[in-house]
């Protein structure tokens, strides 16, 4: 076991980690774990944009911004956190710039924008021209400058370090970050990490579904840790589905292409959205437009013998115009597919997207052990946390620019309490939890595989908790999730070794994915209403009543050692919007 | 309003009840823990001719033997983790798909060239990423920076697009005969990086960025034997960008 002491750590490389990363190593001596290397991570992927009210090329404001976020959230989404998020968009995008990052420009030189679901002028008038882009490498284009300006700040990357505990040590009867442990790649060596303050930027959780436009990666290494040190993970039953998958691989094919004008049609041809959403047709929010598909291929207009996907049509736009806004996905289609979007229409069908649910913070980015008391020394931002920015449905372009504002704000706000605070001693055996799952994984003789297990974890939240929910298919997920957890308990490895043991690292990624899949099963089976990503086909309205309110589900473990989830609930933070019936 | 023949796209899809083929994958397997000699393995399997080599490797990990080693992440050729020699040419695994590498013979997969082998298909990236951040990737300006963005016109963007596509997956670099033998020189990667700079019409270190290049082990190692552009899955006219920089450095006009 080695020992290292920084004041500051970040956990994961991606936006979130590395915009905090270049606040923080301004202000502290910082060090960034990453289970990969940092221009591999997933924010790489996003395609389409980054919202902020720049009215460049047509009149826009954050108050509209803001609005649509909160109205794209089902009204779950905490007012506060929305009005800093659409303000500070301005400026995070024009720091971007400023960077180096090569936004698409107008003929006057500035930077260009273009039209995204849910993104609208006046309060849902019509749709508005919002999201900064660069063609439909957007984040990719957000990774490389982040990395680039983290390589001129000196940031200190630990590579293929994967974070597997969080340490917390109660002193003076409060729970305090003490640092974290990291398991080498490359050795099989475990670090422990010790630092003042810890943000957490790891990423999400999409990898419990089968069709999902999630990295291989993305098994919610950082909220399992928070989760199983006794924190609450809030909203988890929340998972958004993009609409436009590639048909049975989940790619992603950004919402920008219907920015552009892109049409979704079933096997009649009929333009369906018109009937679901009159005014933003294609441009619904997500939540909407996948509901939508799924109910034209329930209905019998799907298209393909099977009937079960839709098209996503570009064939009436120009050749130049897709070369010039959309090739990466023009692309994929003719990779993946073998089609030429120029003249055929592409087969799609939604894919699991994002979580809005996460590790809870307050807008500064300082994790919540319960509904108001902050963790101190401890941060988390981007995908895994939950602000709320996002609440029940999250708009396309609003996650680059959550972890550039969140991100930034967590930089900050850990480097300055590193700043004004001491270390927290480590807890006794600090590596002791990594040490023990490690060995046994490694030296188990169970006859349970990680591919089996993960395959029928994939299923059933197919099957079960995906975009439509009832009670039978949530306690039908829960039962089989259960069952998975007890065989994952037999589970062993073929590859033994201490070098780049991958066999062993997947194993332990299924162990965290089990666990959030139960939260989000047990969160979805509790939430008796239909809200933004979560419908529930027994409860088909939205109840402000009984559920404007997040869930925060924690971990309790019994005496004999049986663990259980507890649901509690937080108050969402309203200021100015009251909640109406959402229209599109 | 004008619709599509809806069932054109039929003929491009995937099939619903395709065929599977049995392949043969040759895999190069390195292990230092149990052997210092590499060796050719092979994994005979069951595929549908339309998955990835990416998806095969799964199989063949997940199925028959966990300890086959490789890095992957986004699995559709944006993060740049899966570069290796896929029957002699560097190439994305989850971009390359079964058809298009003759199933009928066995198919080679092997680490890429040039870089430390660490197991099976993974290799020391630290050299390749010392080389990028040695040529200064970053925008650099001498201050007076305005409230709002800087201007740019759409000529000005254009003028460096093709390399800003780099997902730095070292297809490029490890494909290079220079680098093969001379482990110094910079490579393709780094130089595709610095031209993204150099004709950035904001940046204003393009002289020193020029001056890094014109290094012994700079620029001028390139013998234009377009393997990096044949290499890159991104697309990027790789040679290309080095002869603009190298004509940058003669002519100082960039």
């Amino acid at each position: 076991m080695k020992i290292h002491k920084y004041d500051t750590v970040i956990v994961g490389a991606g936006g979130a980690g590395m915009r905090a990363a270049i606040e923080a190593t301004k202000r502290s001596r910082t060090a960034v774990l990453t289970k990969l290397y940092p221009t591999r991570s997933h924010t790489g992927a996003a395609q389409g944009g980054m919202a902020a009210a720049l009215a460049n090329v047509e009149e826009d404001n954050w108050e509209w911004h803001t609005f649509d976020t909160i109205k794209g959230g089902d009204y779950l989404v905490d007012q506060d956190a929305a009005e800093i998020l659409a303000k500070e968009a301005i400026d995070a995008v024009l720091d971007l710039e400023k960077m180096g990052l090569p936004f698409n420009r107008t003929p006057d030189g500035l930077i260009d924008q273009r039209r995204f679901g849910g993104h609208s002028r006046n309060h849902g008038e019509a749709p508005v021209r919002r999201s900064c882009y660069a063609a439909d490498r957007t984040g990719h284009m957000i990774l490389q400058t982040l990395y680039q300006n983290c390589v001129k700040e000196g940031v200190e990357f630990f590579n293929e370090f994967y974070v597997l505990d969080l340490l917390l040590n109660e002193v003076d009867g409060v729970k305090r970050t003490a640092g974290v442990v990291a398991y080498e790649l490359a050795t099989g060596d475990i670090h422990v990490f010790q630092a003042k303050s810890v943000v957490f930027a790891s990423g999400g959780n999409g990898k419990f579904f089968k069709v999902t436009s999630n990295a291989h990666t993305l098994t919610g290494d950082g909220q399992a840790a928070a989760f199983r040190r006794g924190l609450p993970l809030e909203d988890m039953e929340f998972f958004q589905f993009h609409p436009t998958g590639i048909w049975r691989m989940g790619i992603l094919l950004t919402e920008g292409a219907r920015g552009e004008g892109g049409i979704l049609r079933n096997k009649d041809g009929e333009r369906f959205m018109e009937k679901y959403a009159p005014v933003m047709k294609d441009l619904a929010s997500r939540d909407v437009v996948s509901r939508a598909i799924y109910t034209e291929i329930r209905e019998g207009r799907g298209c393909g013998p099977e009937g079960d996907h839709v098209y996503l049509d570009l064939t009436h736009l120009p050749p130049e115009q897709l070369d010039a806004k959309l090739p990466d996905i023009t692309e994929f289609a003719r990779t993946y597919l073998g089609i030429e979007p120029y003249t055929d229409p592409i087969p799609i069908q939604p894919t699991a997207h994002y979580a809005m649910g996460g590790i809870p913070t307050n807008v500064n980015a300082e994790v919540l052990a319960d509904n108001t008391t902050v963790v101190p020394g401890l941060y988390a931002a981007g995908e895994v946390a939950c602000v709320s920015v996002h609440g029940a449905n999250r708009l396309g372009t609003n996650s680059l620019l959550d972890i550039n504002v969140f991100g930034r704000r967590a930089g900050i706000a850990a480097a300055e309490y590193a700043a004004t605070n001491d270390y927290v001693e480590l807890p006794e055996d600090p590596a002791g939890f990594v040490e023990r799952q490690v060995e046994s994984l490694r030296s188990s003789e169970g006859t349970e595989r990680v591919t089996e297990i993960r395959k029928a974890l994939q299923e059933t939240m197919d099957k079960n908790v995906m975009v439509f929910r009832t009670e039978q298919t949530l306690k039908e997920a829960v039962e089989e999730i259960g069952a998975l957890r007890k065989r994952y308990k037999n589970v062993s490895v073929q590859d033994k070794g201490k070098r780049f043991n991958t066999d062993l690292l997947e194993a332990i990624e299924l162990g965290n994915l089990l666990e959030l899949a139960e939260v989000t099963a047990v969160s979805a089976l509790a939430r008796k209403e239909s809200r933004g990503g979560h419908y529930r086909e027994d409860y088909p309205n939205r109840d402000d009543v009984n559920f404007m309110r997040h869930t925060m589900a924690y971990r309790e473990v019994a005496d004999d050692g049986t663990e259980s989830i507890r649901l509690d609930y937080k108050p969402v933070v309203q200021t100015r919007y009251q909640p109406m019936e959402r229209k599109y | 309003m004008a619709t599509p023949v809806m069932d054109k796209a039929e003929a491009g899809a995937p099939a619903n009840n395709s065929p599977y083929i049995t392949i043969t994958l040759r895999i190069r397997r390195f292990n230092p823990e149990v052997s210092d000699e590499a060796y050719w393995e092979d994994f005979t399997v069951e595929v549908d001719p339309k998955e990835r080599v990416l998806d095969v490797l799964h199989k063949i990990k997940w199925e028959l033997d966990g300890t086959l080693t490789f890095r992957r992440s986004c699995a559709h050729g944006i993060c740049g983790s899966d570069a290796m020699r896929i029957n002699g040419r560097n190439r994305l695994a989850c971009k390359t798909l079964i058809k298009d590498v003759n199933p009928e013979k066995p198919i080679t997969v092997e680490a890429i060239k040039g870089l430390t082998l660490q197991k099976d298909l993974v290799v020391d990236m630290e050299p390749f990423f010392q080389a990028y951040r040695d040529v200064m990737p970053f925008l650099v300006t001498k201050g007076n920076e305005p409230t709002r963005e800087r201007l740019q016109s759409p000529e000005d963007r254009e003028r460096f697009d093709d390399t800003t596509k780099c997902i730095l997956c070292a297809a490029c670099t490890s494909s290079c005969p220079v680098f093969w033998n001379d482990g110094q020189y910079f490579g393709p990667a780094a130089i595709v990086n610095a031209h993204r700079f150099i004709f950035d019409s904001r940046d204003e270190a393009g002289e020193q960025r020029l001056e890094i290049l014109n290094d012994r082990e700079g620029v001028w190692r390139c013998r234009t034997t377009f393997n990096c552009t044949e290499a890159c899955p991104r697309g990027i006219e790789i040679t290309k960008a080095i002869q603009e920089v190298k004509r940058a450095l003669i002519t100082r006009r960039y």
